[in-house]
């Protein structure tokens, strides 16, 4: 058979298997499809109401407004200098992130009307979806930007590299598990129960509404597994990078704030991340196009 | 000339599984009950087309006729066998598939034109076209939920007859709208056809069979029971010709 495939060189093309999937880089090579189905989802989820776009600055700040004031001024396990920041520069990440697991994962049984009828590259939708994550991101940078102006931020070098380095691991993290969880999602509902779960805990255990040092102050020494765990999630070590980028170049003593209130080694852990999420999107794709031959008729 | 479909001792079948949750399904292997059944939609399926070629599919409902064409555009894979098309395959197959009703027509036609398959330059010179074949120039504007079933199928049929392809897959489409727009239709598809086009068309009726194919397949229960010309396929299915798709 692939003497015959590889014979042909005919005006139309060569025979193929119709159903032959080119991954990812078909969703890059139809981006026009892929910049009306953003553009879709943008249209449709603020459809009929009234405030429309603007709901999305409203939950970030309710949100925001929440934790600043119950766990800060309220519960407050020690005083930290712009705390606000530094839950902000948290939450952009722990935001995105969620909303790329909730709604990566519904994407492909979400569009399954296109998804049983018409051939085209299914990895569109969980990256669409990401894509409108990322929209949903922009207002989260002009609000903390308009902070860190606002309590004279100073940054660094390392502060710009830092907020890059944060971005790019919760892009590929977000990629990867919008393309796995929305595959395996076809073939088990469970799934969506599941990320809530997840979604719970994965903002729970992130430096966000509290320190780093509190974590570090009482596992560092005496449980160095716990302390690596810990350390271990992408979203943390996110976490911790924007903070890097927003808060710390917003403090009296930065300096002292690197050393009190981030890890060692907090870079090269990032890079760690990126490449680790680069592999887990490979593989997540890899699983997505096994398991795509049997969207159409399991969705 | 150079084969444009070729279908390979392809079967298709679908597992039923007998377990929705995680409870029922370890009752079933406690009970050493069968985890899923299994349905035979294709079996054994065999048939090449040249380019130009035009092909009936007949068949009683159930007789596996859409999987066999889903399996052609490439939305399925087959079990067993193989599949190969040249070119760009299009077609009136769940028109409207990828309309979303709280678009614009407008909206949609650019849209639905982009998950056919078409670039935006493509829309673009193809446009007025579009729209005067759907005769929907008034309502382009107004969300398509505003739309009559009617008119949204001649939107989305209108897309559709512009996909630029080498393969046309039609499916059992010509039934709906009005009999203008079902001549419309035919016209473009016979068009089509005289531009030299592989078609496969799905039909119940043999008229229209005829008037498109010059090969027919026969399928009963996933099983090809003929494949030769499309009146000799007409006369195995025994089908009556009646004067009531007179288009």
């Amino acid at each position: 058979m692939s003497t015959r495939l590889a014979a042909d060189s005919h005006p139309s093309g060569p025979l193929q298997n119709p159903g032959r999937v080119g991954g990812l880089f078909d969703v890059f090579r139809r981006r026009y499809l892929l910049k009306l189905l953003v553009r879709k989802e943008l249209r449709i989820r603020y459809q009929g109401s009234v405030v429309g776009f603007a709901w999305s600055y409203v939950k970030p700040a309710v949100r925001f407004v929440m934790y600043y004031a119950i766990i800060g001024l309220i519960l407050g396990p020690k005083s930290l200098e712009n705390r606000a920041l530094h839950i902000f520069a948290g939450m952009i990440m722990v935001a995105f992130f969620t909303n790329a697991l909730s709604a990566g994962t519904k994407s492909v049984v979400k569009n399954k009307s296109l998804v049983r009828k018409i051939n085209l590259p299914r990895e569109m939708f969980p990256v669409a979806s990401i894509m409108v994550s990322v929209y949903h991101m922009i207002p989260m940078y002009v609000i903390i930007l308009f902070g860190c102006l606002l309590t004279g931020w100073h940054p660094d070098l390392g502060a710009l590299l830092a907020g890059v380095m944060a971005l790019a691991i919760v892009l590929t993290w977000g990629l990867g598990v919008a393309l796995l969880f929305s595959a395996l999602n076809v073939f088990f509902r469970d799934m969506q129960n599941i990320i809530d779960v997840v979604q719970t805990v994965i903002t729970w255990t992130v430096p966000m509404i509290y320190p780093f040092s509190i974590i570090a102050d009482r596992f560092r020494e005496t449980s160095q597994a716990v302390y690596e765990l810990y350390l271990s999630s992408p979203l943390c070590i996110a976490v911790l990078l924007n903070d890097r980028a927003f808060w710390v170049p917003s403090v009296d003593r930065p300096q002292q704030a690197i050393t009190e209130e981030l890890p060692a080694h907090l870079f090269q852990r990032g890079l760690l991340m990126i490449v680790l999420g680069l592999v887990f999107v490979w593989i997540a794709q890899a699983v997505f196009a096994r398991l795509e031959s049997r969207f159409a008729e399991k969705v | 000339m150079a084969e444009a479909v070729i279908v390979e001792g392809v079967a298709k079948s679908f597992k039923l599984a007998n377990h929705k949750t995680m409870k029922k399904l370890v009752v079933n292997a406690a009970k050493r009950q069968p985890l899923s059944r299994s349905f035979t939609a294709l079996e054994d399926i065999s048939f090449t087309l040249e380019q130009g070629d035009s092909i009936g599919l007949m068949g009683l409902n159930g007789s596996g006729k859409s999987t066999l064409l889903k399996l052609i555009s490439g939305v399925m894979s087959p079990d067993k066998g193989q599949v190969l098309t040249r070119g760009r395959i299009a077609g009136l197959i769940e028109v409207g598939a990828g309309f979303h009703p709280d678009l614009s027509g407008r909206e949609n036609i650019y849209l639905n034109g982009a998950i056919l398959g078409m670039t935006e330059a493509e829309i673009d010179n193809k446009f007025d076209s579009i729209l005067d074949f759907s005769e929907m120039e008034k309502f382009l504007d107004s969300e398509v939920r505003h739309y009559s079933s009617g008119q949204f199928m001649r939107l989305a049929f209108a897309v559709a007859v512009h996909t630029d392809c080498d393969i046309f897959l039609i499916d059992e489409v010509l039934a709906v709208g009005d009999q203008p727009f079902r001549k419309k239709c035919m016209k473009r598809i016979l068009e089509l056809k005289a531009e030299g086009r592989t078609m496969v068309f799905v039909s119940h009726s043999p008229k229209q069979v005829l008037r498109i194919c010059e090969r027919g397949l026969v399928l009963e229960s996933g099983k090809m029971v003929f494949e030769g010309s499309a009146v000799d396929a007409v006369k195995k299915i025994n089908y009556e010709i009646t004067d009531e798709d007179d288009d």
